[in-house]
Formats: C-alpha cells, sequence, structure tokens
C-alpha cells in the first residue's frame, strides 16, 4: 500500500522543482479566483448606506419611563430617570465593574457619572454586550428573581448578564463592558438625533 | 432469470456493481456480537435520508426574506396539502437525528471505537457531527421567529468575541452591519446546498473508512485476527447482508412507530423540538424573557454562560466562548487520551465505569441547565458540571492507565 505513494523520492530535482513550481502556481490562482466570492458576501453597498440618523421627540417621555427607537437595526433606549433611579447609580459603583466608564463604550459626552448629555436622560443601545441580545428593562425593586440587593436596571434573559440604570455591567456577569452609548446629540430641548454629533454630519 | 443475469452481466462490465455489493453487503464480515446499541449508525442514515427528501419538498413553497420566511412556513403548515407532515417530518426529524447520533457516539465511548485503528474514522465522525450542529443552526433560523432570530444572535455574537478579527468576521458571515435578511438569504444558501452535499460525501467517506478498519464490537476486539485460515473469513464475523440489512430493518421499523408518535401526537414535544417563542415572528427590537436553544445544543449553551468571571488577560465572554466550541471538540482528542489497555467498557474497571457515569450526569445536567433562566444558584451548577465533563476528558490519560481492567476474551462473548 504505502508503495504507491513512495514514488516520489525518485523523482529527479526537475520533476521536483515543477512539481513544486505548478503547485505555487496553483495556490495562486486558488487564492485569486477565491477573493471574489470571499468579498461578495461583505456587506453590500446597499448595506453600507443604510443606517441614517433617527431624530425623535422625547416632549412625551414621563421620568421612568423608557423609549425604544431603531437605529440601524438595533434597539436604542431613551430613559427618563428619576431623582430616586439616579440616586441608586452611586449606591452600586462597588458592584459594578467599569464604574466610571474607563473602557471605550461610550463617546466623551457621556463619560461622566451618569453616562448620558443630560443628566436625568441615558440614551444608550439596548443590546447586551455579552452576545448581543437586548435586556430587559426591570425597574422594580427587589424582585423576587433578581434578589434583595437589586435597586433597578436592565437584566439580560439570554445569560443573565446584568445593568444598572446607566448601562454599566455587574461584576461577574458574562457581558465584559458597559451597554454602548450611540454617538447622540439635543437638536432642540426635546428633539433628540441619534447617529450622529451635528445635523451637518449626518 | 436469464434476462436480469444478462442485463447485470451488461452492466457489471461497464461499473464494479457486482464486486461493490460483495464488498460492502454480501462479503462485509461484521462482528456477530452485535447488540441494541449498534442499530444508530443505520438510523443516522434513515433519518439523513427523511432529512434530505422532505427538505427537498419544504423549499418548493419556503421563500428565504425576512419579511416573507415566516408567513411561508405557516403557509406549509396551513395551505399546502400535507405542508404540516413534512414540515413536521423534517423538525422532528431534525431533533431524531441527534437523539441517534448522540447515541451513536455514546457506544462508541463505551465500547472504545474510536480506539486504534479506528482512529480516523472517529474524526470523521466528529466533522460530520460539526457539519450536522451547522444544518440544525442554519435550519433553525429559517422559520424567522423569535427564536429564529436571537438564537442566531447570540451565535453570530460569539465570532465578535474573537480578538482583532472579530468584527470584521461578523460583518462577513452576516453579510450587513446586523442580523437581516442577508444573513437569513445565505444561510439557506447553506442549509439548502453547501452543508447538505458535505454532509452526504462525509457520511459516504465514514462509511469507506468503516469499512475498510472493519467494525468494532461490545467486547472491543478485534475480528480480522482471527481468521478461519482456509477461508480468510473472521471466524466471528458474519456477512453484513443478509444477517445486519434483516437486523436493521427491525431497528427501523421501531425508530419509525416512536417517530410517526412524534409526528402525530407531539410534534412540538413540549417546546423542546419547536419551541414556543418560534411561533412569533422575528421581533428585532425585543429579546424574549427567556431564550434557550433546542435541547440539543443546550449542553454547550450551558458552559457558554457559566463562565462569569475574567481569566488572563482573556475576558469571561470570549472564555465561554472557548469554552463551548473545546465542549464538542474535545471528543476528537478522545483515540489518544485513553490509555487503557482495553477497549470495551466490559473489561474496563472502575474507575472508567464512574468516569463515564459521571460524564452522562453532566451532560444531561448541562442540558437541563441550559433549558432553564439563569439564577446564581443555577450557574453555580452549571460551572460544577462544566468541570465534571471536562475532567472526563483531560484526566483520561491518567485514570484509564491506572485503572484495574480485566483480560480481553479471545472471541468475542455473548
Amino acid at each position: 500500500m504505502a508503495d504507491s505513494f513512495s514514488i516520489n523520492n525518485e523523482m529527479s530535482k526537475r520533476r521536483k522543482f515543477l512539481v513544486a513550481a505548478t503547485s505555487v502556481a496553483g495556490g495562486v490562482a486558488s487564492a485569486a479566483i477565491a477573493t471574489p466570492f470571499i468579498l461578495s458576501m461583505m456587506p453590500s453597498e446597499r448595506a453600507k448606506a443604510a443606517g441614517a440618523p433617527v431624530e425623535v421627540d422625547i416632549s412625551k417621555l414621563e421620568p421612568g419611563m423608557l423609549l425604544m427607537v431603531e437605529w440601524r437595526g438595533r434597539v436604542v433606549w431613551i430613559l427618563d430617570r428619576t431623582p430616586q433611579m439616579l440616586e441608586t447609580l452611586k449606591k452600586l459603583e462597588s458592584q459594578l465593574a467599569d464604574p466610571n466608564s474607563e473602557k471605550n463604550q461610550q463617546p466623551d459626552y457621556a463619560q461622566n457619572e451618569t453616562r448620558s448629555i443630560k443628566p436625568e436622560i441615558l440614551v444608550v443601545e439596548g443590546v447586551c454586550t455579552h452576545l448581543g441580545c437586548s435586556p430587559v428593562f426591570r425597574k422594580d425593586v427587589a424582585p423576587e428573581d433578581l434578589g434583595p440587593d437589586w435597586l433597578g436596571g436592565f437584566f439580560c434573559p439570554c445569560h443573565g448578564s446584568k445593568f444598572d440604570l446607566a448601562g454599566r455591567v455587574y461584576k461577574n456577569v458574562p457581558a465584559p463592558t458597559n451597554l454602548s452609548v450611540p454617538p447622540h446629540v439635543y437638536l432642540s430641548d426635546n428633539i433628540l438625533l441619534i447617529g450622529a454629533e451635528s445635523k451637518e454630519s449626518a | 432469470m436469464d434476462k436480469q443475469n444478462t442485463f447485470l452481466n451488461w452492466i457489471d462490465k461497464r461499473f464494479p456493481l457486482a464486486s461493490t455489493w460483495k464488498a460492502h453487503f454480501t462479503e462485509y464480515y461484521a462482528p456477530k456480537n452485535f447488540n441494541f446499541w449498534y442499530f444508530f449508525g443505520s438510523l443516522a442514515l434513515l433519518v439523513l435520508v427523511n432529512q434530505l427528501l422532505t427538505g427537498i419538498f419544504l423549499t418548493m413553497s419556503y421563500k428565504p426574506d425576512a419579511d416573507l420566511a415566516f408567513a411561508s412556513v405557516e403557509y406549509i403548515m396551513r395551505d399546502v396539502d400535507f405542508g404540516w407532515l413534512i414540515r413536521y417530518m423534517h423538525s422532528t426529524g431534525a431533533s431524531m437525528f441527534f437523539v441517534v447520533v448522540y447515541l451513536h457516539m455514546f457506544r462508541g465511548m463505551m465500547y472504545g471505537s474510536y480506539r486504534k485503528p479506528r482512529e480516523l474514522l472517529w474524526l470523521i465522525g466528529m466533522a460530520i457531527f460539526f457539519v450536522l450542529m451547522s444544518l440544525a443552526f442554519t435550519g433553525y433560523i429559517l422559520p424567522w421567529g423569535q427564536m429564529s432570530y436571537w438564537g442566531a444572535q447570540v451565535i453570530v455574537s460569539m465570532f465578535e468575541a474573537i480578538p482583532f478579527i472579530g468584527e470584521t468576521l461578523h460583518n462577513w458571515i452576516l453579510g450587513d452591519f446586523m442580523l437581516s435578511d442577508a444573513a437569513l438569504n445565505r444561510f439557506f444558501a447553506y442549509h439548502v446546498v453547501t452543508l447538505p452535499v458535505l454532509i452526504v460525501v462525509l457520511v459516504f467517506v465514514h462509511i469507506i473508512a468503516l469499512h475498510e478498519v472493519g467494525s468494532n464490537n461490545p467486547d472491543g476486539i478485534e475480528i480480522k485476527e482471527n481468521k478461519n485460515p482456509q477461508t480468510k473469513i473472521p471466524v466471528d464475523g458474519i456477512p453484513f447482508h443478509p444477517y445486519y440489512t434483516v437486523k436493521d430493518i427491525f431497528g427501523v421499523i421501531a425508530f419509525l412507530i416512536v417517530f410517526c408518535g412524534i409526528i402525530f401526537f407531539a410534534p412540538e414535544m413540549g417546546g423542546y423540538f419547536l419551541e414556543d417563542n418560534n411561533f412569533i415572528p422575528a421581533d428585532t427590537l425585543k429579546t424574549p424573557d427567556h431564550i434557550a436553544p433546542v435541547w440539543y445544543f443546550t449542553p454547550y449553551y450551558s458552559m457558554l454562560r457559566a463562565v462569569t468571571i475574567n481569566f488572563l488577560w482573556i475576558d469571561a465572554k470570549l472564555w465561554g466562548v472557548f469554552l463551548m466550541v473545546a465542549g464538542v471538540a474535545v471528543f476528537c482528542f478522545l483515540p489518544w487520551l485513553d490509555r487503557s489497555p482495553v477497549k470495551s467498557i466490559r473489561y474496563k474497571g472502575p474507575i472508567f465505569k464512574t468516569a463515564l457515569t459521571l460524564f452522562v450526569i453532566s451532560f444531561f445536567v448541562l442540558g437541563w441547565l441550559g433549558t432553564q433562566s439563569p439564577t446564581p444558584t443555577l450557574t453555580l451548577l452549571a460551572q460544577i458540571f462544566t468541570v465534571v465533563y471536562f475532567a472526563f476528558f483531560v484526566l483520561m490519560p491518567w485514570y484509564s492507565k491506572i485503572d484495574k481492567t480485566k483480560p480481553e476474551p479471545k472471541r468475542v462473548t455473548k
């Protein structure tokens, strides 16, 4: 059996060279022909063109209420936090993985205690940083399933990651980072633009 | 009769029909002591054929479009004549494929079927298992229900955890920056063309490799080492046809009774074969309150979410993905992890029997945990049993060596 593979040993130098050269040329040709097929699977021009910024009117948003809007196919939450809700942020700091938002998950203008431009209005992507599920807004304090220490926040039903009311991730949960804050800007007091930092750049 | 022979002779002069039939059926000698556990290979083949046939008919009415997919599946269920039957045959077939494949693999683990000279046979089998998992994953996305969408979201997001190239790879897989119509369309292509072709080729190669080395048996001894000096036929071997074709037909009938029972009386299997949330169209803004994969992925899903601690410079997310992949891939190393002087569990000692029992328990517990919502207690349980699961493999080189084995017999026993 093994003999049928040993012919190569008797190959002349010239034949060995030719086999090697043919293999290399064949390999280059294979890589060349594979390229257009592989690149055809990247996001198309149409997919790239989608994802324009969205304008949101938040005048009807009441304290404690969560508004969901879609931007680039992802859900963006706009939460009007009550003073009680804002108080919880300080209390939880010892339980959080990145309380000061040091990891680059937000624009500079949201790298503060409340992770927002206006202290009470939180704008954050409702996409768990673990594996992309959308966490559930759980404003109830100390519910049965989340334990007596729960002060309200976001809970991911997929793998149990927990975030506080500023979208900051708890320690020892699967999600590695805080929820991402999308670029956004207030065009007026009640008109919010999500996905761009000024009307012009949109 | 003569006409038939003339015809067969005509074929035989042009195609090796008779010799192939002989080599793989009438003169392929299998050990005579096969038991219950040897039904599952042929049953896996049966389910594969079921999936291929029903799949063709489903594609005739299904539409791989994010706006139309869900409705087209409902159309198959309600308006296509016998569409419900064909779809339930396909969806039940998917779950039963994993039932028979898991039993088939467990048989190999019990009787040491992965040991020399069957290492390559085992690896080809593992390749089939990977393709099967990909088929199940891509197939589950097609109805574009809530579980389709969010299950795919979770699995595809795992690629983002890969350092440096993660995001580009993620976008390349999806053909978009998020899970959308583009991804559904290409997963359909994989599910109906790429992966079925691959699995059929691999199954063919698996059988060729099996017939080269010959089947193992419950005693784990090589029947080829004891041949009749005159006939050169193994003394403990019997021709595959008619002996095992008849035996397998019995297995097929028993299997079909169970299969039909499920199709007609419990096609959703209480939410385990077809999940409740998948009867809701995909909503890209809202994850269902409780998400879990279909039962056959739950053990690995438990491992994925068991890791909650950052370790070394790698974060918990990537460790979870790594463990999940390792949980499947680790079977590939079995041929080289097992250092026992005997193959079959019949002659292995108490340590191996305990280890295998613990492994099976951990597989079931992890499987159950994967269907539950995560709580701190359940996460701790998942962590413990993930350790047990991997300990079975990682410690095997040591415990299989020091284990007290019994001597193997010269001939196969009952």
